[in-house]
């Protein structure tokens, strides 16, 4: 079954300054230092679980640059760590999560990487699969509803999440209703175990805009700058009243689904090797080094930070209390919690 | 996997049980498939069906897309047409898009049909909590199938429970909801009769006899209903522990039995208070048993909040433990 | 007038033999009458309830024609009166479930129009939209996994409920697997009062099959004989494991959705009227005289015994009984109704 090849990773600027492209390098490394913090406590019996998101940094940096914070709204999946953290949720947040503290913004109560956000437009999500679309394209009617222009919804998913009958619903909706929302798919080629083959009829996700009527859009996944572009190409239309777009960023999972899962039970280390070829950490670096937006040295300055701020994130997080017992019981309805009335 | 011993029956976990009796059950049959996500080369999240995509193939051990109401519905399908699916949901937590597929299809089609068509189907899922699942993989969601005729329901504790339940499921011609306890499934070990059986729906098993109050349980639960009927046999309380195995059909005489005995009946349950199982059992003994009853039928249950949260307080809070349930038959026998 | 094949003019036959047109019209005919028939039994206060089905009439029987009698499976929905009859069912089967008769193949306990039948290879479907299209492909599955070629499971279902999510699994599933499923939409531009136009952004639902990676096409409705060939195309390709196909058949609701429904609520009558202009029934009937196929006294004659057979069926099924009280009990399970085992 032929696949569409992503295009090389090729330098072309697309109006970012050199801030904001370190600024890029930062989050994906900040990205894979907290997902590789969540597996080592893990192992180190501190937490009970973690999810990985390595081969995701590229395209997670740059949708996030391209999504405008205080207008837009985010409405993510949960292996979507360096997107949350590239629109503004902090690595303390991220370790608040990890250890279920009573400060985290689920106070505790949701799985890792579940954030919410109403300040930065996050929405709260659940780990059942595409249950998160209809939302985003509920939230993108309200802003159409109320004449907001300049302001969409991004929401993602993997490949998998494209099978399920509510990604066709919320897709269908969005396109009758041309509504300020972009569907941007992060094709890692796994769903936990299921490879595309088993997954779908033909590799290319974003082939189906037609059929629904909308623009679609290919990218290579692990090009931060491709990505940024063709998310904010697709955005700005959405904002200004253009209507959705299916993007797809081919991109790879590295690592297994989560902690609890083992892939080597499914798939061969040599793809796995052969496809690291492609991490879009080192090609980045590599990137600007090469057009001398960054020394080795800062590069390994830059290190050194995400690593101090996810330690100082780590110890603030740990060192916070749980939730109380009796929090259970808050928050159910706007009053009260019992089903008998007296 | 597991020892042999010479009395004719394997000691193993639920786990094991589960994966022997699918096993056995796709060697005797070649119209049972299994259908799933991750079902086939990962051999499931808990690793029951592990290497049975190599030994039966992938036609008959099918990954599926993500798509929960079609794996339920190509089930319902293939069962219409002749096969003898067992359709896994990976978490019951994920069942919900299924949800017309199980009582709006599967539970009506031989009613509808007038038996014409029916539907041998097991949707096989595992639920519960005390894993740090979260609200998303700790649900009970017996409560919301219960209540549906033409729908079968069981939840076995143990792993024998879960060989003769399982096969009879499998056997049933008529579509079957088995519930796996997922905290059960390595904690839980026990003697497995070796060879074919079945255990009929329906059917309660009084795991340990008494006389002055009846527990009735089912799932993990009844693991610590025994644990704490145990613990105050030494103070000479004596409570009768009652595995429903059975949620839909019920065992209505093992219940009735036992209250006209020991006049008083507490009922134990993970799932949420407000109508769960407890709440068909307490009215149905309050319609057959009233003056038989010495006190009020009690319920302890889970509190009616959606779920037990991430953080191990929240989990604790909302689950029982063996030492709350002793408080509360103690309380009761003393009542 | 001679019976045998000769090549006449202009007309595409497909292979039709004369005898198959007029099997064709007559059940055209037919459907009409009893289509009809439902709804004069409802006015006369007779029965509760009636779909219409009128406009559908050339795209049922050319796809009945494309059936393979005791090989194919035939998964339809409530509005393939014409479809059921011309695989095999029976004006009196129909009108049995129209009076809701215990001699109805349901014993009455489904709405009209919900027909199965083992013997015909009908499958037992609910009012659910698309709930029907799973147990279609699962039932194709069963096919191909007993190694059964020259068999295939052919699904209908209208314009609306292909924004169904199940529609949506549906082709998916089948498309990964290659199955013998046939999935022919009847797009009669409306559901209930749904126009296209809300319905999806894009009205031609075959440019979906690409997106799934599946051969798709269209075709006109209308066109009993075009029909019959583009199914007959799809359901040899199927049947010989060439896996399955989308084709969508164009035509027209004209009638309201149900004796329960008023569509002058939502389009115009101007509307309606113009598009009688297409009204296969009366098209074929040109066709057929047009080309010698039949003669006007033929026709009158079949009309007359088309009615009779309406009228025949109608008394027969009047005439039997209600399903008794208790037989509200059986068919629960195989077993005992009860919920609680003594």
């Amino acid at each position: 079954m032929a696949k569409s090849k992503p295009a090389p990773l090729d330098f072309v600027r697309q109006g970012l300054t050199d801030t904001q492209l370190v600024g890029i390098l930062r989050t994906m490394l900040m990205q894979r230092t907290l997902e590789n913090r969540g597996f080592q406590l893990n192992r180190q019996g501190k937490i009970p679980f973690a999810s990985a998101s390595e081969g995701h940094e590229g395209v997670q940096a740059g949708a996030a640059m391209a999504f405008e914070r205080g207008k837009d709204v985010l409405v993510p999946y949960y292996r979507d760590l360096g997107l949350a953290l590239g629109i503004g949720v902090t690595p303390y947040e991220v370790l608040l999560s990890l250890f279920a503290r009573a400060a985290d913004h689920s106070a505790g109560r949701q799985f890792p990487h579940h954030y919410a956000s109403r300040r930065l437009g996050l929405h709260s999500i659940s780990s059942v699969i595409a249950a998160q679309l209809p939302h985003a394209v509920g939230a993108a009617y309200a802003l159409t509803y109320r004449g907001e222009t300049g302001r969409a919804v991004l929401t993602t998913f993997g490949d998998g999440a494209t099978s399920e009958g509510e990604w066709h619903e919320a897709v269908n909706f969005a396109a009758i209703h041309r509504l300020p929302v972009v569907f941007l798919c992060e094709n890692n080629e796994w769903a936990i175990s299921t490879p595309l083959a088993k997954q779908m009829g033909q590799p290319d996700v974003h082939l189906r805009a037609e059929g629904y009527g909308i623009a679609g859009a290919l990218v290579n996944g692990m090009d931060p700058i491709a990505c940024y572009t063709v998310v904010g190409e697709a955005l700005a239309r959405a904002r200004a009243g253009g209507g959705p777009t299916l993007v797809e960023a081919k991109c790879y999972r590295f690592l297994a689904h989560t902690t609890d899962d083992d892939d080597s039970a499914y798939r061969s280390r040599e793809e796995v090797a052969a496809r690291r070829r492609d991490d879009p950490i080192p090609c980045f670096e590599r990137l600007l080094l090469e057009q001398s937006i960054l020394t080795a040295e800062e590069a390994a300055a830059l290190k050194r930070s995400v690593l101090e701020e996810t330690n100082d994130a780590t110890d603030r997080a740990e060192a916070m209390a749980y939730p109380a017992a009796l929090d259970l019981y808050d928050r159910v309805y706007a009053e009260g919690w019992q089903p008998w009335r007296a | 996997m597991a020892v042999v011993s010479t009395t004719g029956s394997t000691v193993m976990n639920n786990v094991e049980a589960v994966r022997a009796t699918l096993y056995e059950a796709m060697k005797n049959d070649d119209r049972t498939v299994i259908l799933g996500e991750d079902v086939g080369a990962r051999g499931n999240v808990f690793l029951i069906t592990k290497d049975f995509i190599g030994e039966f193939g992938e036609r008959r051990v099918i990954d599926t897309p993500i798509a929960e109401a079609s794996i339920v519905g190509i089930a319902v399908g293939m069962a219409m047409e002749g096969l003898r699916p067992i359709a896994e949901i990976q978490f019951a937590d994920f069942i919900y898009p299924s949800f017309n597929q199980i009582v709006g299809e599967a539970a009506k089609i031989r009613y509808r049909s007038n038996g014409e068509y029916t539907c041998p189907l097991v949707i096989r899922t595992p639920y519960g909590g005390g894993v740090r699942g979260a609200l998303s993989h700790s649900v009970s969601i017996e409560a919301l199938f219960y209540h549906v005729p033409g729908l079968k329901i069981v939840a076995p504790a143990f792993p024998a429970d879960v060989k003769g339940l399982l096969n009879a499921s499998i056997d049933d011609p008529d579509p079957v909801l088995f519930l796996e306890h997922k905290k059960t499934y390595r904690l839980i070990k026990g003697e497995v009769p070796n060879g074919h059986y079945t255990i009929p729906l329906g059917k309660a098993n009084v795991l340990k006899e008494g006389s002055q109050l009846t527990v009735v349980s089912y799932g993990l639960y009844v693991h610590w209903a025994l644990e704490a009927a145990r613990s105050l046999q030494d103070d000479g309380v004596s409570v009768e522990v009652i595995d429903l195995r059975s949620i839909r059909p019920m065992d209505k005489t093992a219940i009735l039995n036992s209250v006209e005995k020991t006049h008083k009946l507490l009922i134990v349950h993970e799932d949420n208070k407000f109508g769960g199982i407890g709440a068909e059992i307490s009215a149905m003994v309050a319609e057959e048993a009233l003056f038989n009853l010495d006190a009020p039928i009690r319920r302890l249950c889970g509190p009616d909040v959606p779920a037990m949260g991430y953080a191990l307080p929240l989990e604790e809070e909302f689950m029982s433990s063996p030492a709350e349930m002793a408080d509360a038959m103690r309380e009761m026998v003393k009542f | 007038m001679a019976s045998t094949d000769i090549a006449r003019g202009s007309l595409e036959r497909h292979g039709l033999s004369d005898e198959q047109l007029r099997a064709i019209f007559r059940n055209m005919l037919l459907q009409r009458q009893l289509d009809n028939r439902g709804f004069q039994l409802n006015r006369q206060g007779k029965v509760p309830f009636a779909l219409g089905s009128e406009g559908h009439e050339a795209l049922q029987a050319g796809a009945a024609m494309a059936f393979d009698r005791g090989k194919d499976v035939l998964a339809p929905y409530y509005r393939d009166l014409g479809l059921c009859l011309g695989i095999g069912l029976t004006p009196y089967e129909i009108l049995l479930s129209i009076f809701a008769r215990a001699a109805d193949h349901n014993g009455g306990r489904q709405f009209p129009n919900h027909y199965s039948s083992k013997a015909a290879g009908l499958m037992s479907f609910s009012s659910i939209l698309a709930a029907h299209l799973p147990h279609a492909v699962g039932a194709a599955y069963a096919m191909k996994y007993r190694g059964e070629t020259g068999r295939a499971v052919l699904a209908t279902c209208g314009d609306g409920t292909t924004s169904e999510g199940e529609w949506h699994e549906s082709m998916n599933f089948a498309a990964v697997h290659k199955l013998p499923f046939v999935m022919l939409v009847e797009n009669n531009e409306w559901a209930i009062s749904t126009p296209l136009a809300k319905q999806m952004a894009q009205p031609e639902i075959w440019k979906r099959a690409a997106g799934y990676g599946i051969p798709g096409s269209r075709f006109n409705g209308f066109d009993p004989i075009q029909t019959y060939a583009a199914v007959k195309e799809a359901m040899d390709r199927a049947r010989s494991g060439g896996g399955p196909a989308l084709i969508e058949g164009t035509c027209y609701r004209y009638l309201a959705h149900s004796t329960d429904d008023n569509d002058m609520t939502y389009r115009t009558r101007e509307e309606v009227t113009q598009r009688r202009s297409q009204d296969p029934v009366p098209a074929f009937e040109a066709v057929l005289l047009e080309h010698g196929i039949m003669d006007a006294a033929g026709i009158e004659a079949m009309r007359k015994d088309t009615l009779r057979e309406t009228n025949e069926a109608t008394d027969a099924a009047e005439a039997m009984p209600y399903p008794q009280p208790a037989e509200l009990y059986t068919h629960v399970y195989e077993g005992a109704w009860q919920p609680w085992q003594s």
